[in-house]
């Protein structure tokens, strides 16, 4: 299958090593994968901090870039709840009848990583290998907005010599919330020191998310702690295999 | 009324235009919820005991010609001797050996200091405990079921119903009278989250369950 | 028009007030404790209800249905509620209200009035009021009591005092209360408030309450509680003044088989309160026989003409949301500067009164979800914040900073050969601020970011880049 991806202007900038993990598995899955260079942001980090008409412009992008591609994968579980939560409003908002009608088509067609995998592809066991031992943080919108549910889950148990060890109250937000981990970094941190309580409890040396925002930020916190653990998004591991590791 | 014309209209223009008529859009309110249990009579009652049990309320059984001998054993157990009771209370509820007293519009320092009160209720709701008084004569004033610090309340297998809409239903035939849900004695978890019972409500509730 | 929060117009921003209560571990304990307790109940009794759902969206529509038609339901209640004997009356702002109260009490050479539970009270300043008129208000509500003797402010809706622990607890009533000695436990404590108030309930003749529920159709006020003072304070005196917010009316007493279902079970984690009283009008012989009914405007008529954000009047003030919410779990009440705290007192204050005093409250959230999750009403509290958070861009409000991030942002967005070239000169910019690999400190804004956390530096090939390499190594091969 011809798979589109919107890497996400994050991943891109910050994370490429996600990217490239999404490509690997979709490869070795026999999945043909294109990039269309003219993609940038979704317009989340804009329409979360209040700034919806700067948004609407990243929307009518995405819309226009992506308006003939089959299935979408995008390895951010904020940016899909960000278009298929908020883009219906800010295309109603317009009142433009083809936009409206480009945002319904385009919903059917948006997939975040774990869901494309499982949901479209129909597959949990992608022949990863990875002996750490792993937990999970559900991300917020994952949980939330996309409903994931035990999705990433499912995938992580396929992993060959991976243990996935609980973490405690895992559906607890993890204080990122965006442009909140600045404006109120006070909480921010005290919720971050909660979570990492959390993880660092689990015995966990990798800690994974399908949102590489919510693991900088633990991830910021838990490097500044030395504490040893480290963050990883789930397509990495889910890349790595006996092989070698992904990166 | 300035005020009262001057909000109305503020409230109108806040609306704006309005799709429907009311009465449509009032019944157009999805109420896909529960209306009624599917369980008989005696499950309903088994419900009803356990939930009472749950609030710490202490059921007595017995058959509608036991009541009054029920009546006495429980004051018997709790070391009473005299209640209050409200003006039309059936006389056959009564046992001889205590004291019984009419509220015929005592003060609130004469029920301050008795012993406790007891009543029979309008209806009662198994999903909940609740037990619901409307205040009529056998039931009375909001006052006497408040002040005391123990009530007995006497409650019939048959005005038992299993849920709260089957309950409202009725009460919403009770017209004007005023209504008292009691669900357990009264409680707080003010302080550190810890539940105690008794504050300024009865601190003991026994209910007696007639068949 | 006198519309006020309290002194929410007074309060410091979200983020100042937070730091400073964030230190606070004593506080930080009780609340963790007591909003986890309540939490642990609540999904007990929800989740042995299989039509939880259903009940949440039927009580979303009747709210929606009865704002809709608030203007026929306001006339209608007026109606019944003064054929029972009631008398209604039209505050349009806290001052009116205020006023109304005041008058009533004076006709009557009121010196004290006791008072159950009523947040709207606390929303105009009644307190104030009353003492500055020289009538001495009695709290009865445990909580509020607490609050009251211990000159504090409410830390939670449902819960106002769950800031205290025995120990502070037990040292104002001993100071408050005259007494010579208290045990610290929550028995004895209770007890002391019983004798305390007990005399007050059988001797004041006048109460103040506010109401969960206004029964359009028959004139009914409900009010839910749980210690008995609800009872006391609606029966025994023989005025009694009920101050209700406009957006507490409900068409029918039937609406009340869905509230008095998800109210409980959300606000206690209990199937049902202990108490419920519901009354209409006068009875003679029971309980007052003079009832007012102060309808209580303050605001509520601007978020009602916002259709965006209407349905936060939907509010049925459970405090779910505060229990749900891990920044109200950090921070506790307090700062949120009002007595509406937690998601819902970031939505419902800014829009009260106006935005330009409270517009860092519509950023206190994370935009987790949980609250929408819990809301027994459905209020989809993080879209209302994002409606909020436009509004404060939209007036300008915003810090200078963060607007001229977003638009340079916004502007290389509308570009990918600008946002590849963005990437390129934040690698450079980066530069001073990496030792050995990571970032440890960023200036201005950024500084709250590395304050608690390292930064990993942008990596020297982003995705793109990377993609374009494998592309054209494609093609040559």
């Amino acid at each position: 299958m011809q798979i589109s991806l919107f890497i996400t202007c994050y991943n891109d900038t910050l994370f490429p090593e996600t990217g490239k993990a999404v490509v690997r598995v979709l490869e070795r899955l026999g999945h043909e994968i294109e990039f269309r260079p003219a993609q940038t942001c979704c317009g989340q980090m804009h329409y979360n901090t209040g700034y919806p008409h700067e948004a609407a412009s990243m929307m009518r992008r995405f819309l226009e870039v992506f308006r003939d591609a089959g299935a979408i994968c995008i390895p951010s579980s904020s940016c899909v709840a960000t278009i298929r939560d908020h883009y219906p409003k800010m295309a109603a908002a317009t009142g433009d009848g083809a936009m409206i009608g480009e945002v319904d088509a385009l919903l059917s067609r948006i997939f975040e990583f774990s869901e494309l995998l499982i949901d479209k592809l129909g597959v949990t066991d992608v022949g990863a290998f990875f002996p750490h031992a792993v937990t999970l943080h559900p991300s917020c919108h994952s949980l939330r907005s996309l409903h994931v549910g035990a999705k990433p889950r499912q995938l992580l148990e396929s992993v060959r010599e991976l243990r996935l060890l609980d973490l405690h109250d895992a559906d607890e937000c993890c204080g990122f919330g965006g442009t909140f981990a600045v404006k109120n970094a006070d909480v921010s941190a005290a919720m971050l020191s909660d979570k990492m309580r959390c993880i660092l409890e689990s015995g966990a040396e990798v800690c994974t998310a399908l949102d590489n925002s919510c693991l900088m930020h633990i991830q910021g916190g838990l490097a500044r702690q030395r504490s040893g653990v480290r963050c990883m998004h789930l397509a990495e591991i889910l890349a790595s295999t006996e092989a070698g590791d992904s990166r | 009324m300035n005020e009262r014309s001057e909000m109305l209209e503020g409230i109108r223009r806040a609306i704006g235009s309005r799709g429907s008529d009311r009465e449509s859009d009032y019944a157009s309110i999805r109420r896909g919820y529960h209306q009624a249990l599917p369980i008989d009579l005696p499950e309903c009652v088994h419900l009803f005991v356990d939930r009472l049990h749950d609030y710490d309320a202490t059921v007595h059984f017995c058959p509608v010609e036991g009541i009054a001998a029920t009546v006495a054993a429980v004051l018997s157990g709790r070391r009473k001797h005299s209640l209050l009771v409200p003006p039309q209370l059936p006389p056959d509820w009564m046992p001889s050996n205590f004291e019984f007293i009419r509220d015929t519009g005592l003060s609130y320092g004469h029920i301050d200091r008795s012993e406790g009160v007891l009543t029979g209720c309008a209806i009662a709701i198994a999903a909940t405990g609740t037990i619901v008084l409307r205040h009529s004569a056998g039931e009375g004033r909001r006052a006497l079921t408040l002040i005391p610090d123990y009530h007995l309340c006497v409650v019939f297998e048959h005005q038992i119903v299993g849920t709260v809409p089957e309950g409202i239903r009725l009460m919403s035939e009770f017209g004007r009278a005023p209504i008292t849900t009691i669900s357990g004695p009264s409680a707080t978890a003010d302080i550190e989250m810890t539940r105690i019972k008794g504050v300024h409500g009865p601190r003991t509730l026994d209910v007696i369950l007639v068949a | 028009m006198s519309i006020r929060v309290g002194d929410a117009a007074e309060a410091p921003s979200f983020p100042r007030a937070a730091r400073a209560l964030l230190g606070n571990t004593q506080l930080r304990q009780n609340v963790r404790r007591a909003t986890e307790v309540i939490r642990n109940r609540r999904a007990r009794v929800v989740g042995e209800l299989s039509d939880w759902e259903q009940l949440r969206q039927a009580g979303h529509e009747i709210k929606q249905h009865t704002l809709q038609y608030l203007d026929f339901y306001l006339e209608q209640f007026e109606e019944a509620c003064t054929r029972a004997g009631g008398q209604v009356h039209w505050a349009r702002d806290a001052d009116e209200a205020n006023a109304i109260i005041l008058s009533i009490l004076g006709a009557r050479q009121a010196r004290e009035v006791i008072k159950v539970k009523t947040m709207t009270s606390d929303e105009i300043g009644l307190n104030h009021a009353l003492e500055a008129a020289g009538i001495t208000p009695y709290e009865t509500d445990l909580a509020d009591l607490i609050v009251q003797l211990g000159d504090d402010r409410p830390s939670h809706i449902v819960v106002p005092a769950l800031h205290r622990n025995r120990m502070e607890v037990r040292d104002i009533f001993l100071r408050k209360m005259h007494l010579r000695e208290l045990g610290d436990k929550p028995e004895d404590l209770t007890n002391a408030a019983r004798a305390y108030l007990r005399e007050k309930f059988l001797r004041v003749g006048v109460a103040i309450s506010g109401a969960n529920f206004a029964v359009a159709e028959t004139g009914s006020v409900c009010v839910v509680e749980s210690e008995g003072n609800g009872r006391m304070c609606v029966s025994l005196p023989e005025v009694l003044i009920t101050l209700v917010g406009i957006e507490k009316v409900i068409p029918r007493f039937e609406d009340l088989e869905v509230f008095l279902q998800t109210l409980p079970r959300s606000a206690t984690g209990e199937r049902m309160n202990p108490y419920n009283s519901i009354w209409t009008g006068i009875v003679p012989g029971d309980g007052p026989q003079e009832f007012h009914v102060v309808l209580l405007d303050n605001g509520r008529t601007k978020v009602l003409a916002d259709t965006e954000s209407r349905e936060t009047l939907d509010c049925i003030r459970c405090g779910a949301c505060l229990n749900a919410c891990p920044v109200y779990r950090q921070t506790g009440g307090h700062a949120y500067g009002s007595m509406y705290s937690g998601p819902i007192g970031a939505i419902l204050t800014p829009q009260l009164q106006s935005l330009e005093h409270s517009e860092s409250l519509p950023y206190a959230s994370s935009l987790c979800g949980a609250c929408y999750e819990v809301c027994p009403v459905k209020i989809n509290i993080p879209e209302i914040l994002l409606h909020l958070r436009a509004k404060v861009t939209a007036a300008g409000d915003a810090p200078f900073e963060e607007r001229v991030g977003m638009e340079a942002a916004a502007f290389v967005f509308e570009d990918p050969d600008m946002l590849a070239l963005a990437q390129k000169l934040s690698r450079i910019a980066q530069k001073p601020f990496e030792r050995d690999g990571v970032i440890r400190h960023l200036p201005g804004m950024l500084s709250g970011w590395t304050a608690f956390r390292d930064l990993t530096p942008i990596p020297k090939q982003s995705f793109r880049e990377w993609w374009n390499e494998r592309e054209s190594q494609r093609g040559d091969q």
